[in-house]
């Protein structure tokens, strides 16, 4: 078990060196993409600095699922709603820009509204044409439907079980709802052919360049606010209601506000990562809403080790790194794999990754200081447990 | 407060009710204004089982008293309907005399100052004992508030002086998880205490302890019931003899006896239905 007295000074030097990382990451890679010529050893090609610009958002996505999940114990299993919805925000700005270079040229409309033979914008699509009314969007639209959902789910108090099952619910309906034409996010196919971004070439590898340094630093900020959540006295409550909820109560705090912050938030979270993904990738479609997409999530979270910070990152990381490649040998095969990877981890490695690799840490602190004291004795129990107020 | 605490010192108080007056009078005695906890015709009933029956309860302030009964009698019911977690059917649940618990919810109950210790010892086993008792901290509730607080040098002083009280100093980085039984007792304890109550509802505090941690709970409970009112329920006889206080005995959702210790346990209802078996 990790003590709280190690975790606030372990988890300090790890957020900042994985800080360092990250940014040493979303620097370095667009530079040896766009500095180094095509021959030279060093140079990343175009498609991998896609590849990871993508897995980067899903290291946010799966951070975003670890604050509830990992911190408050909320299993969500319909995190891919949020991400989904900051990810047709964004698509529904990259479409305005579009303009006259769709396939019918119209200037307004985008291209499914011309072939549904709409004659005007639906309201809900005024303002998109602007990037900031988007990036509003892009946190508003999770961040609302989070606190709607849960300001009922948590003030009803459905916990455990039931709530996960509700969230997938919600996920599903929201993928049928967005299947339909009529919903006016173009149906079956999404949102796809974006042209521009704030009048860069969404093409180009400046563009992607800068794109990937923006999701590295959006992915910096992330654990920047779930290591200042955490370290926090309210990182202390989310982690009581996970342990013991009742007993928050009866100490006077309101859980299902504790709850509703933190899944609030992680929406957001998880709707600037959907946001940053689309230009990335080049469409949004209802697909992400799917069930086993929300599942997916889980996994990754699972594997790099729920309730630390790197843990999510570094699992949706290799999870994704193994999916490409496994899926490029064995396509057929993929869903097995993860499944197996998901019950070996369960099995053997519970607290994931990187959790196992804290505690393993955290107990040879212990020896070490366990023999310090041996060797110390008359020091007495005093003079080992120095610490000032935080 | 203090005078009230002097009569306490006193383990033959004279206004002591007999079971039988209880019995007779069906109401409780004295005035709602001077108790700090008033239940007067409770009932509750969990799909038409009545857990509790009629039941009249009073402490007044500064006092401590002893609940025992046996399984099922509806002591640990009695403290869920005080604490707000079960509304009850019918009666009148009253805290300081004029406020009516049936209208609030629990975080409100607790924050007015009602807090309890659970039968099961619930604390937060992924925090070390120091959180534990920085979290029960009265003071800080709001989200908003917990985002930004810093520990204060006053609530540094408060929880090292309950660290002592509780006999946890030498554990204070130590996690919660990997405390003994009685450790996990006493620390929920010293939670109840740096909430800063003036009512403690104690459940069976003593159960799986040593004969010697008994011991010192007594002394402990002894100790706050200097400057609290505090229920304490426990089946340990010789523990609530220890403590020297009224006791009340429930069965079956109502008192089926209040005195002294030595009268409850004399009394042959007591012995029939609890003591005898
Ligand atoms: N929420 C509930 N739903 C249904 N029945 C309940 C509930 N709470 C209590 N009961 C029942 O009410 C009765 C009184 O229970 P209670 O826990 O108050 O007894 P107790 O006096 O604390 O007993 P013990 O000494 O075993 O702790 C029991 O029969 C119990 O099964
Ligand atoms: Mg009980």
């Amino acid at each position: 078990m990790i003590t709280g007295y190690f975790l606030r000074q372990g988890l300090n030097r790890w957020i900042i060196a994985s800080l360092v990382v990250i940014l040493a990451i979303g620097i370095l890679v667009p530079a040896a993409n766009l500095l180094l010529p095509a021959g030279h050893p060093l140079h990343v090609p175009s498609y991998i600095v896609a590849l990871f610009g993508k897995y980067l958002c899903y290291a946010l996505l799966a951070l975003s699922l670890d604050l509830v999940w990992g911190y408050v114990g909320i299993l969500s299993l319909g995190h891919g709603a949020f991400f989904a919805l900051g990810g047709y925000a964004m698509g529904m700005y990259l479409m305005r820009q579009i303009g006259t270079r769709g396939v019918y040229g119209d200037p307004t409309l985008p291209d499914f509204m011309v072939f549904l033979n709409w004659k005007e914008l639906p309201w809900f699509w005024s303002g998109f044409d602007q990037f900031w009314f988007a990036a509003i969007m892009v946190m508003l639209a999770p961040g609302l439907l989070a606190f709607v959902f849960g300001w009922f789910a948590f003030r009803s108090r459905v916990t455990g079980v039931y709530l996960s099952i509700i969230t997938q619910a919600m996920t599903y309906a929201l993928m049928l709802a967005f299947f339909r034409n009529d919903m006016g996010f173009g149906g079956n196919n999404g949102l796809t052919d974006f042209k521009d971004i704030l009048g860069y070439s969404i093409q180009s590898d400046q563009t992607r360049a800068a794109l990937f340094l923006s999701s590295a630093v959006a992915l910096a900020l992330g654990v920047l606010l779930v290591g200042a959540l955490g370290a926090s006295r309210y990182g202390k409550l989310m982690v009581a209601v996970r342990d013991a909820e009742d007993r928050t109560r009866f100490l006077g705090y309101r859980p299902e506000f504790v709850k509703l912050f933190a899944f609030t938030a992680s929406a957001v979270m998880a709707g600037i990562a959907g946001a940053l993904y689309v230009p990335q990738v080049g469409i949004i479609n209802p697909g992400e809403f799917a069930p086993a997409n929300s599942i997916e999530i889980v996994i990754w979270t699972a594997v790099g080790g729920r309730g630390t910070i790197i843990g999510p990152i570094i699992g949706a990381i290799l999870v994704n790194a193994g999916k490409s490649a496994f899926t490029g040998l064995f396509p057929e095969y993929w869903l097995f794999a993860l499944g197996a990877l998901f019950i070996a981890v369960t099995l053997f490695l519970p607290k994931g990754i990187v959790g196992t690799a804290m505690h393993g840490w955290d107990a040879l602190q212990r020896l070490r200081a366990a023999r310090r004291h041996e060797e110390g004795r008359h020091d007495g129990p005093a003079a080992s447990q120095p610490e000032a107020a935080e | 407060m203090s005078e009230t605490a002097l009569a306490l010192a006193e383990p033959d108080e004279p206004d002591v009710m007999t079971g039988a007056e209880v019995a007779a009078s069906g109401k409780p005695a004295g005035h709602r204004e001077d108790t700090i906890l008033y239940l007067d015709g409770v009932s509750v009933s969990f799909d038409g089982f009545k857990a509790i029956n009629n039941l009249s309860f009073l402490l007044r302030e500064g006092e401590m008293r002893a609940v025992i009964g046996p399984n099922g009698a509806g002591k640990t019911t009695m403290m869920d309907i005080i604490t707000g977690k079960t509304r009850p059917d019918e009666g009148e649940v009253f805290f300081n005399g004029n406020v009516d618990l049936t209208r609030h919810d629990e975080p409100a109950i607790a924050t007015m100052g009602i807090g309890r210790k659970f039968q099961k010892p619930t604390v937060f086993e992924g925090h070390t004992v120091d959180d534990n008792l920085a979290l029960a901290l009265s003071g800080v509730r709001s989200i908003f508030a917990s985002l930004a607080h810093r520990r204060t040098i006053e609530e540094e002083r408060r929880i090292v002086e309950i660290l002592e009280t509780t006999r946890l100093s030498h554990l204070r980085h130590t996690s919660a998880a990997s405390l003994s039984h009685g450790q996990k007792q006493w620390l929920e304890i010293g939670m109840l205490l740096a909430q800063s109550p003036k009512v403690l509802l104690v459940d069976e505090p003593v159960a799986g302890m040593t004969d010697a941690e008994t011991a010192e709970t007594a002394r402990l409970l002894r100790d706050i019931a200097r400057s609290h009112s505090v229920v304490v329920v426990e089946h340990d006889m010789g523990f609530v003899r220890d403590l020297g206080v009224k006791v009340t005995c429930l069965h079956e959702g109502s008192v089926l006896s209040e005195g002294t210790i030595d009268h409850v346990s004399a009394d042959p209802k007591v012995i029939e239905v609890y003591l005898g078996r």
